[in-house]
């Protein structure tokens, strides 16, 4: 497994490396420059500009002197934080918010999905199904400003915007509820449905109908035998997702005025920050990585027909 | 209440009016005395004591002791002792006062400055809110990315027993939709803008928290006079003549805006542009046929660039179906985002581009120098030696009646040559809690948070 492990590790250095050159590029080849605003900067300020971010020197210099010094540059738009700063600034809050939406994911897409797989093609299957098909077709900015209108404006639960409180530091505060809740149903949707598909599969096999034979009880039968193997397409599904909850999602996020990262995924971008946008990038793509290697590691341990080779 | 005291002044009553504002006294009154420690130094006529300001050196009066002025500054200000400074300008400048309130010119700690990587150093350290120093009312007390700015009172402000409020907190949100439902859930006291589609609800149902105020600020469209069609004058006239702008404020933009017939927002420093576009559909088509389009027919493609957002594509829409209706011809429309849109407008790279433009300071100067041949954001490729010398002849001249007739002409050379085309002049739509105290509009938007307060109601 170390072996695995490590083949793993190795493999990703020329990924990066190539996530990294074509980020890179691709924002240089995109008109319009970080110093770019509707009112014009002079000829001279913008020569000082490019001097003082190293804009004037070769490229491929350039670009050795970003992949190599990543988090220590100074961010375009946020001139007086670096790279490094920020992220690590903004990156806890888009991991709570994406722990909280992953816990309510999993709770209820299991919950629903495997209560529907019992009784396939029964109104206990109809009703979570189509709650699951809801949950999926309703995009996360149509949700998202429902529940806001429904529960902070007319009911006043929850505040309608914020993160932490008033002074944005509690671990758990009140305004949490909504965009995990906004978010965490998306993804329970689709678990659900994918909860359902393997449970149905794994249901029908024979060793199940031997321990149903063998006088195993119901909830027996579904944690310690079915289980198991159900889960394994939302294992599969799990590393990416995390991935994506975790590194924030830019529509939760602004629509809830949330100080994650996840606006910075797209802000930067659109801001030519150079740096931000090769350090989120950079950032992101090490997440996913790192979840899906694990994610091949829980396969292997839960489907025991699958090897490290 | 200003409006009141003018009512009744103009029914034949004397008023004697007392005040500290100095916009105030500009604004209500003919007459003026300035009392200045129980002795009446000035006491003279508003009009003379204005043309009076208009001189070369000011001799500013400091709030905080200065004890020396950067070298690179010696030429143009000196200290007459620690408290007054002198500065002298190259030809007088009416709106150097104002000037003086622009950003730009806010105070910096120079120590502070140099010691965090020093002045031309684009985000040096000093900006940080550890390292911050600030003179103003409040002080940065924090400043995390993407979340609010806190600012509290700093108790060694010079005026600081003025100061009301404790703390302000100015929240980064970016939707318009999120701020007016953190507004509505009682979270904030005060929004930037208003969405379009609430105003209607905003006038029903909340009209004593919604403002809608006049702003220093034009909207209008850049035509690319180096590029066919637009190179040719009468098709750009018959562009302008063919839109109805009243109803563009109206039905689309419907924030109380003005219909624009000139560039310079009206009443700037006394100043109102006489030149008006005249809108008219017959002539439009006129002059469109003597361009060599009859109705249309022939017409090159002509595509309209703006930034995206949905409140631009909507006067672009409303504009493109006007010309449609009214010259028969097509357009296309072409949205960008805001890099590439700047880039394309700066490399000249468009036929007709979106555009808006905010006064730095009120006077007509920061609107119509933009279109001389040598600023920065002209970007229509139109140049004029007339124009020019125009407003290089503003900026020399002292008589304030004489400055703003060069004006008028510059922007009747502006609107017979139209290199733009004005749409609305800016109104600020948002939305206040009347628990705020002593906020004022203005079309600067400059806000002294000094005076600002809140009215705290007792607990029901």
């Amino acid at each position: 497994m170390l072996k695995f492990i490590l083949r793993r590790i190795l493999e990703t250095i020329p990924v990066l490396l190539c996530v990294a050159a074509m980020t890179f590029f691709m924002c240089r080849l995109a008109p319009g420059g970080p110093f770019d605003e509707d009112k014009q900067v002079t000829a001279e300020v913008r020569e000082l500009l490019n001097k003082q971010f190293n804009l004037d020197q070769p490229l491929h210099k350039q670009f050795i002197q970003y992949i190599t010094h990543l988090p220590t540059l100074q961010s375009f738009k946020y001139p007086n934080r670096t790279v490094g700063e920020i992220i690590s600034q903004k990156f806890p809050v888009s991991a709570k918010l994406g722990f909280f939406s992953m816990c309510i994911a999993l709770g209820l897409g299991i919950l629903f999905g495997v209560i529907a797989s019992l009784r396939p093609n029964t109104y206990i299957d109809y009703v979570p199904s189509s709650l699951a098909m809801i949950g999926i077709c309703l995009p996360t900015f149509v949700m998202g400003p429902l529940l806001m209108l429904v529960f902070s404006l007319k009911l006043g639960w929850f505040p309608a915007t914020g993160w932490g409180g008033f002074s944005g530091d509690q671990f758990f505060a009140s305004d949490m509820v909504l965009p995990s809740v906004t978010l965490g149903f998306f993804y329970a949707a689709y678990i659900s449905r994918l909860t359902r598909g393997g449970m149905l599969d794994i249901l029908t096999q024979d060793y199940i109908r031997t321990a149903k034979a063998k006088g195993a009880s119901g909830l027996r039968v579904i944690l310690k035998h079915s289980l198991r193997g159900g889960l394994l397409p939302v294992i599969s599904f799990m590393g990416p997702a995390v991935a994506g909850l975790i590194a924030g999602s830019f529509v939760i996020e602004t629509i809830f005025a949330i100080p994650g990262l996840g606006q910075d995924f797209v802000k930067s971008a659109f801001n030519r920050d150079y740096t931000l946008v090769l350090g989120v990038v950079m950032f992101y793509a090490t997440l996913i990585i790192f979840l899906n290697l694990i994610v091949d590691i829980l396969q292997v341990t839960l489907n025991p027909k699958l090897k490290f080779d | 209440m200003w409006e009141f005291l003018r009512h009744i002044n103009k029914a034949g009553t004397t008023i004697i009016l007392t005040t500290h504002y100095l916009e105030e006294a500009e604004y209500l009154c003919r007459h003026i005395g300035i009392i200045d420690h129980g002795r009446l130094i000035e006491n003279t006529s508003m009009r003379s004591l204005l043309a009076k300001l208009q001189v070369e050196t000011f001799v500013l009066d400091l709030a905080q002791p200065l004890q020396n002025i950067p070298p690179e500054l010696h030429h143009v200000a000196r200290l007459i002792d620690e408290r007054t400074l002198e500065i002298t300008l190259n030809s007088p400048t009416p709106y150097f006062l104002s000037l003086l309130n622009h950003y730009t010119w806010f105070p910096v700690h120079i120590a502070t400055v140099a010691k965090h990587d020093g002045l031309t150093r684009r985000g040096s350290g000093w900006t940080k809110p550890e390292n911050f120093v600030s003179n103003g009312a409040f002080r940065l007390k924090s400043w995390r990315l993407g979340r609010k700015i806190i600012v509290e009172k700093n108790h060694d402000y010079w005026d600081a027993e003025t100061t009301k409020l404790d703390e302000i907190h100015f929240y980064p949100i970016e939707l318009e939709t999120t701020q007016e439902n953190a507004f509505r859930g009682g979270q904030l006291h005060n929004i930037y803008s208003l969405h379009i589609d609430k105003i209607a609800t905003y006038k029903k149902e909340h009209p004593d928290e919604l403002r809608i105020k006049p702003h220093l600020a034009s909207y209008f469209y850049r035509f690319n006079v180096t590029k066919k069609p637009c190179d040719d004058v009468r098709v750009r006239k018959a562009l302008a003549m063919a839109i109805d702008r009243g109803s563009i404020t109206k039905n689309v933009t419907k924030g109380e805006q003005m219909p624009a017939l000139f560039f310079t927002p009206p009443g700037v420093a006394g100043y109102t542009a006489r030149a008006r576009i005249e809108e008219n559909v017959e002539k439009a088509r006129q002059l469109l046929a003597e361009a060599g389009y009859p109705d249309g027919k022939g017409f090159p493609s002509l595509e309209l660039l703006y930034n995206t957002t949905e409140g631009h594509r909507i006067i672009a829409e409303a504009i493109q179906q006007m010309w449609k209706k009214n010259l028969n011809i097509n357009i296309t429309l072409e949205n960008q985002e805001w890099k590439v849109y700047l880039d394309r407008q700066r490399e000249m790279d468009y036929q007709v581009s979106r555009a808006g433009w905010t006064g730095d300071y009120p006077d007509p100067n920061t609107f119509l120098d933009m279109w001389t041949s040598w600023s920065q954001q002209n970007q229509t490729g139109w140049a004029r030696d007339d124009y020019d010398a125009l407003i290089r002849k503003a900026a020399v001249t002292q008589d304030p009646e004489a400055r703003l007739e060069l004006f008028q002409q510059a922007e009747e050379i502006l609107m017979d040559e139209l290199p733009i085309l004005p749409i609305y002049i800016y109104t600020r739509v948002y939305a206040l809690n009347p628990a705020v105290k002593n906020w004022h509009a203005n079309v600067l938007d400059h806000h002294p948070w000094k005076y600002v307060d809140l009215e705290v109601k007792a607990a029901q």
